[in-house]
């Protein structure tokens, strides 16, 4: 019964205005009813849908035109020679931008392929999840110091002692993911949505005040393994830094890989089977509890990846991460359409951009504002996301 | 566990068939007889005075996030915007903060000889309802496509981006070198409460804060009282529990929606100008994600829907907060040898307490009657199995 009740119908649920016009193909119209008032009813319906693309379209591309524009024809202060401000006119700077914002939505991706696992498959918004990844920040730079990762090590020992730090820092989150899920979520299961989410903000506010407990209040420094600020080289003047490498190097395999499982693999059939229909898949022969326990040990795995990634990154850490970094993720899995991989990995991206565009044009302190607002502004035109429409596919 | 859980039901129904049928209002009135009396238990500025007000304050917030989250379904995890605004309003309207205007209605002599705008504090109350109120409904109008989760995003993105307005609000320029908020630093020297007659409020003696906060806590009390069984309140329960339903059955649902959004958010608004007026500064950093999960905390540690339970939440989890951590329980972690304060990790207490709430009793302390037959579905046809056994009688629920 709660079974039911929870996964099959995300998409009419959710969309109620939008999914019965939608769905109405224009033969099935005409004949439920042929009277002539459908016909304004379906144009209104078009119109509104098509604002909702489009405007959702016009809202993301409005900041780096603008921006881009106003590069090129004002121009902007590049630096100073001899006291006096250099100005170009070029789009390096949006190209900086760019590379920066997609480097760093490369990781929101991570986590908002976490968020959108879990949505997709029991409609929870895991909001532990985000304090997940400061947990994995926070493990991964403890197990630098304990394999005495530090700035003096070669090259191959940097290389060699991430990777072990990736792999048990997987483990651990993917494993602290999965133990949330068995106590906090799985009793609750029978119980209407609110509860799972007030027990996820719950063990959010745990996790917190465990990472507080851990390294303090404040932000701390951790050793720049990689030399994350130097650029590798440059493309069309637009420097490549170290660390926008190492991301996408993380990044892109991890995505591939979880991409390959969900739609190859028997247990990723098996997801995808759940995320349908939880009732049906049961009666398959699915144990779908089991099924759920992998997904939440999928998505900590990729928050644990992103956490050390982000350490590498920022270089530094702070319990106050995670809380920060799982809003702006999961802005990106519903401005992607969530239950939808690709659509977070795309939603991460463009947040990214977004926020480094915010960042370096507006101001860090308005970042969470813009990001925000371009979240409500999702919800307004274009509630299931860019690729929403694949919802029950992608798991 | 389920042999002593029939054996409680039977012995409340016990309880329940020997006491008067006016037993509730008897029990009502002498509580609220207590509250009255209370500040004379206690010397004017103690400690315990202080976390009483608090945790009034805590209750009257809760009841108005009751009205969106419990009667009306709507999970608003923004309720921090409110009072935001309502510590603004009080900012605005009750200190030399837009020090160019010189607006003065019915204030202390004091006051009325200073810069800025100064109303009486009343009027800044009705002030902060009516901002808030019309915030609410902006805030809701994006979310009336929306269910469940989604609006509980959007209400997050809106109180945040209040939030962060808060704190940036010094490089918002209004005219005449005037800000729009003060920022981290803090609208500070905020008029106290004053009615002719009685002189203002000081922080010496707390007495009459507490009764003017328990005079508003009356008032929304009752307000929330006559709502829940009117027409309007009805309908919200109606949208709660099938809004499809509800909609067949001609019931606005875009009126009713926003009227929950709004009430409930004037309520946060009253509450939220008594505390910038109580702590004699308005400043951006109280208005924290944190702070919307702490009442909503209250809400569900009472009981979702529950009016009773709203008010036994606030004060509770106001208690917890101001007296117990910190000056009962707040070295108790030392005395374990470890090494932190338990006010550091009051959120994670509370956290726990929220995830403990809803794996035991998901249904809150005292909760609404609906909302406990949908929550303990087993339970109802445990019950009905006794009702037929003959001689056990009816049942509680």
């Amino acid at each position: 019964m709660e079974g039911a009740r929870c996964a099959p119908s995300t998409s009419i649920k959710l969309h109620q205005h939008a999914a019965p016009i939608l769905h109405t193909g224009t033969v099935e119209t005409r004949t439920i009813s042929p009277s002539p008032p459908v016909a304004p009813l379906r144009r209104l319906a078009v119109v509104r849908r098509s604002v909702g693309r489009w405007g959702l379209i016009a809202a993301l591309a409005a900041l780096p035109i603008y921006y881009g524009i106003s590069d090129l024809t004002h121009g902007y202060q590049a630096g100073f020679v001899a006291g006096h401000a250099v100005i170009h006119h070029d789009l390096s700077k949006l190209g900086f931008n760019f590379a920066a914002g997609l480097s760093n939505g490369a990781i929101w991706a991570l986590i908002a392929i976490g968020y959108t696992l879990v949505y997709g498959i029991i409609e929870l918004i895991n909001f532990a999840h985000g304090d997940v990844f400061m947990i994995g920040s926070f493990t991964a730079v403890g197990l630098w110091g304990t394999l005495g990762l530090g700035l003096t090590t070669g090259a191959l020992g940097v290389i060699g002692g991430l990777i072990v730090t990736l792999i048990i820092t997987m483990i651990v989150t993917g494993s602290l993911n999965v133990l949330i899920e068995r106590v906090g979520y799985r009793p609750l299961r029978g119980a209407p949505k609110l509860a799972p989410l007030i027990t996820a903000v719950g063990f959010s506010f745990i996790l917190q005040n465990v990472g507080l407990l851990w390294r303090g209040g404040s932000p701390q420094s951790v050793p720049d393994l990689i030399r994350a600020q130097q650029p590798a080289f440059t493309i069309a003047g637009v420097p490549i830094l170290r660390g926008y490498i190492l991301a996408f190097a993380v990044t892109v395999p991890l995505v591939f890989g979880l991409t390959w499982f969900i739609n190859q693999s028997r247990a990723g059939r098996a997801m995808r089977a759940t995320a349908q229909d939880p009732e049906a898949a049961r009666l398959m022969g699915i144990n779908v509890n089991a099924t759920i326990s992998l997904t939440f040990l999928l998505g900590g795995m990729l928050a644990g990846a992103a956490g050390l990634v982000y350490a590498l990154y920022e270089t530094n850490v702070w319990y106050f991460q995670g809380f920060e970094a799982g809003l702006i993720a999961f802005t990106a899995a519903v401005m992607g359409g969530i239950g939808n991989v690709r659509g977070a990995v795309l939603g991460g991206l463009i947040i990214g951009v977004i926020q480094s565009l915010a960042d370096s044009r507006m101001g860090p302190q308005w970042t969470e504002a813009v990001v925000f607002g371009y979240l409500i502004a999702i919800m307004v035109l274009r509630p299931r996301g860019l690729l929403g429409e694949e919802t029950r596919e992608a798991g | 566990m389920n042999e002593l859980r029939a054996q409680l039901r039977e012995w409340r129904a016990a309880v329940q068939k020997r006491l008067p049928p006016w037993w509730s209002r008897a029990l009502a009135g002498s509580l609220i007889a207590l509250g009255i009396v209370l500040p004379f238990l206690f010397p004017s500025s103690s400690g315990f005075m202080n976390a009483t007000i608090i945790a009034v304050t805590y209750a009257v917030m809760s009841l108005g996030l009751n009205v969106v989250v419990g009667f009306a379904g709507l999970l608003d995890l923004g309720y921090v915007a409110f009072y935001a605004l309502g510590a603004y309003s009080l900012g605005w309207f009750g200190s030399g903060f837009f020090f160019k205007a010189r607006v003065h209605v019915l204030v202390s002599p004091v006051a009325s000889t200073l810069p800025g705008v100064h109303l009486n504090f009343i009027l800044v109350l009705i002030g902060a309802a009516a901002i808030c109120a019309a915030a609410g409904a902006l805030i809701g109008l994006p979310t009336l496509r929306l269910r469940g989760d989604y609006i509980a995003i959007v209400t997050l993105a809106f109180g945040e981006i209040i939030g962060v307005v808060a704190v940036n609000g010094q490089s918002v320029h209004v005219g005449g070198g005037m800000t729009l908020t003060a920022g981290n630093l803090g609208i500070s020297a905020v008029d106290a409460p004053y009615f002719p007659g009685i002189g203002s409020f000081n922080l010496l003696n707390l007495r009459p804060w507490y009764w003017l906060i328990f005079g508003i806590l009356l008032v929304v009390l009752f307000v929330n009282l006559r709502l829940r069984d009117s027409r309007l309140g009805r309908a919200w329960v109606a949208l709660r529990e099938d809004e499809v339903a509800a909609v067949s059955m001609g019931i606005p649902i875009v009126r009713t929606k926003l009227l929950a959004y709004s009430i409930g958010a004037a309520f946060g608004g009253v509450s939220g100008a008594f505390f910038g007026s109580y702590y004699t500064e308005v400043n951006a950093g109280q208005f924290q994600f944190g702070f919307s999960i702490f009442i909503l905390a209250m809400v569900i540690i009472g009981g979702l829907g529950s009016i009773w339970g709203a008010v036994v939440g606030g004060l509770a989890l106001g208690y917890i907060n101001n007296y117990l951590i910190p000056d009962v329980l707040n070295g108790l972690p030392g005395k374990f040898g470890l090494n932190f304060q338990l006010t550091q990790v009051e959120f994670g207490i509370f956290g726990f307490l929220l995830v403990i709430m809803m794996v035991l009793r998901p249904q809150g302390l005292i909760p609404e009657r609906r909302r406990r037959l949908e929550l303990t579905a087993e339970i109802v046809a445990e019950d009905a199995q006794l009702a037929e056994v003959p001689g056990t009688g009816g049942d509680a629920t």
